[in-house]
């Protein structure tokens, strides 16, 4: 197992956001946290990257216990839901900025920096700002700079949410190839199950602050282990994913 | 699915709202409503006459009514030049001092979470709900002969009352919530995203302040600091129980005002108000440039 999860527990002024949570997740997957809003999703993710603490419970990412080491030594790349890029830094500075904290050699950094600009197809727009940019490119720098300082692991919160509808779905294919051309194990926290079922190879289900079940689309929606996750999945989505496979 | 509809529903009603006070905003077309318009233009432009124009008026013609000799023989006298050195002193101190606990409370209290911000956030308001006279009185019985620390201070020949160090405190106390003030809301709503992400890939505070907090505050804070300094460059009340009105030593402008004025030395009284003017109103366009820049 690369991440490990192992009777997490985490409460928020008397709201239980994690009740007993466990489940693992291979090296190279890419696996969906999904479940309805307040399900404890987010919270599962955030505590992975380290920017929350769990109230007992062990956080281990590739055998080693993470819990209390610092998100900035977990080896993880994070994007988040608004894609928190940097607005008064340039798009090749956002990128950056992870590799120069690291005190990177400034070579290496652009080099780095014009390699990943060229993997999200945005060459040239490097001396853009955040506000200049639309949607789905702002999603893609946010990408690029959560992978700049080659993390083993990338987290992303509601990656979709902040993108118009029309274009979600030529989004999900894009990043979904992206990943796995990049080959990196990746966890995404979302609400929608077609996205689930289209991008993920591994689903996790959770409700009020629980595991339902964990499994490929397949086995979600045809062997659901609880009523919850009957009663949730919509099997014409899993169409969906088989269509897109 | 339901939800996504609701929100779709008051975000009309915003737009509904918006239109109408577009409407209201359109050229009124009634004669009454024209009436009701220069009525209220008349009252405005009245009272801004009464109350602003005129005293800046009377101030300028009777400092210059003795001519100018008489105008400069009282702006460049010792003791207003030591009131003017004091005045900037003062301010200078309690700008520097606002603008770093200012800037420091600002960010704990929207960056962090723990019990008691509530509190903390009403503390920093004291000062604007006390009267400044109640200050000094404060700081008087806190750092005097008969105060609490009056026998430590004695001991190690530390003056505060009735010397520059009160006038200061004075200074400070009145003015710390401008910069804080200023700031909170901005930094509240700025959110805390982007100093995790900077943290995630492994910044240091510091480097997240430099290069993620600090250009998204820029013109606030120096916004904070230009009404700080207006309030410093003003202060009255709590300076004048705390200073001891001693000439030369612990005067500043506004209390030198006062100590000519109580002379029957209206000229001089006017002449060092006029500087204060001044001041106010480089102030004035300095706080325009800023607000201008922050768009």
């Amino acid at each position: 197992m690369y991440v490990e999860m192992k009777h997490i527990n985490k409460t928020f002024d008397g709201f239980q956001a994690s009740d007993d949570v466990g489940f693992g997740i291979e090296k190279g997957q890419l696996a969906a946290l999904l479940g309805p809003s307040g399900s404890g999703k987010t919270t599962i993710l955030r505590m992975i990257a380290g920017l929350d603490m769990p109230d007992s419970g062990d956080i281990l990412i590739n055998g080693i216990r993470v819990n209390d080491l610092p998100g900035s030594k977990r080896g993880i790349g994070f994007v988040f839901q608004n894609y928190a890029l940097f607005r008064y830094m340039t798009v090749a500075d956002n990128i950056a900025f992870g590799l120069q904290v690291k005190k990177k050699p400034k070579a290496e950094i652009k080099e780095r920096v014009e390699e990943l600009l060229e993997l999200i197809s945005m060459e040239g727009l490097g001396k853009r700002y955040p506000h200049q940019l639309s949607g789905g490119q702002r999603q893609r720098v946010a990408f690029a700079r959560a992978l700049a300082p080659n993390p083993q692991l990338l987290l992303l919160d509601e990656p979709f949410a902040a993108i118009d509808a029309k274009v979600r779905r030529e989004l999900r294919t894009w990043l979904r190839d992206m990943i796995e051309r990049v080959g990196i194990t990746s966890i995404f926290v979302t609400h929608d199950q077609e996205e689930a079922m289209e991008v993920a190879n591994t689903v996790i289900i959770t409700n009020h602050g629980r595991v339902e079940q964990i499994g490929t689309p397949e086995e979600i929606c045809f062997h659901p282990q609880t009523e919850f996750v009957e009663e949730f999945i919509d099997a014409k989505y899993f169409e969906a994913w088989k269509n897109a496979t | 699915m339901s939800k996504k509809k609701q929100r779709g529903y008051s975000q009309d009603v915003v737009g509904d709202g918006i239109n109408s006070i577009q409407k209201v905003m359109e050229p009124p077309k009634g004669r009454s409503n024209r009436g009701v318009k220069y009525f209220l233009i008349g009252v405005s432009v009245l009272f801004l006459f009464i109350m602003l124009v005129l005293p800046l008026v009377v101030v300028v013609t009777n400092a210059l009514r003795d001519g100018w000799d008489a105008y400069t023989e009282a702006v460049f006298d010792e003791y207003t030049v030591h009131a003017l050195q004091l005045t900037l002193f003062a301010t200078v101190a309690a700008v520097a001092v606002n603008t770093v606990f200012g800037v420091f409370a600002a960010v704990l209290l929207s960056k962090f979470y723990f019990p008691g911000r509530q509190v903390l956030a009403t503390l920093i308001d004291i000062p604007f709900s006390i009267s400044p006279v109640i200050a000094g009185l404060v700081f008087i019985l806190t750092f005097g002969n008969i105060g609490w620390m009056g026998d430590f201070l004695y001991q190690y020949d530390i003056k505060i009352v009735f010397a520059v160090p009160g006038v200061v405190l004075a200074t400070i106390f009145v003015t710390f919530p401008f910069v804080f003030r200023e700031l909170f809301p901005v930094l509240n709503a700025q959110g805390k995203d982007e100093e995790e992400a900077a943290a995630l890939m492994g910044a240091d505070a510091f480097t997240i302040f430099r290069r993620i907090t600090f250009p998204h505050i820029r013109w606030t804070l120096l916004y904070g600091v230009v009404l700080c300094t207006a309030r410093a460059m003003g202060e009255f009340g709590a300076v004048s129980v705390i200073s001891g009105h001693l000439r030369g030593k612990t005067n500043t402008l506004p209390l030198h005002v006062e100590i000519l004025y109580n002379e029957f030395n209206t000229t001089a009284a006017f002449a060092v108000s006029s500087i204060l003017v001044l001041l106010a109103v480089v102030i004035l366009i300095v706080r325009n440039l800023v607000e201008w820049k922050k768009k």
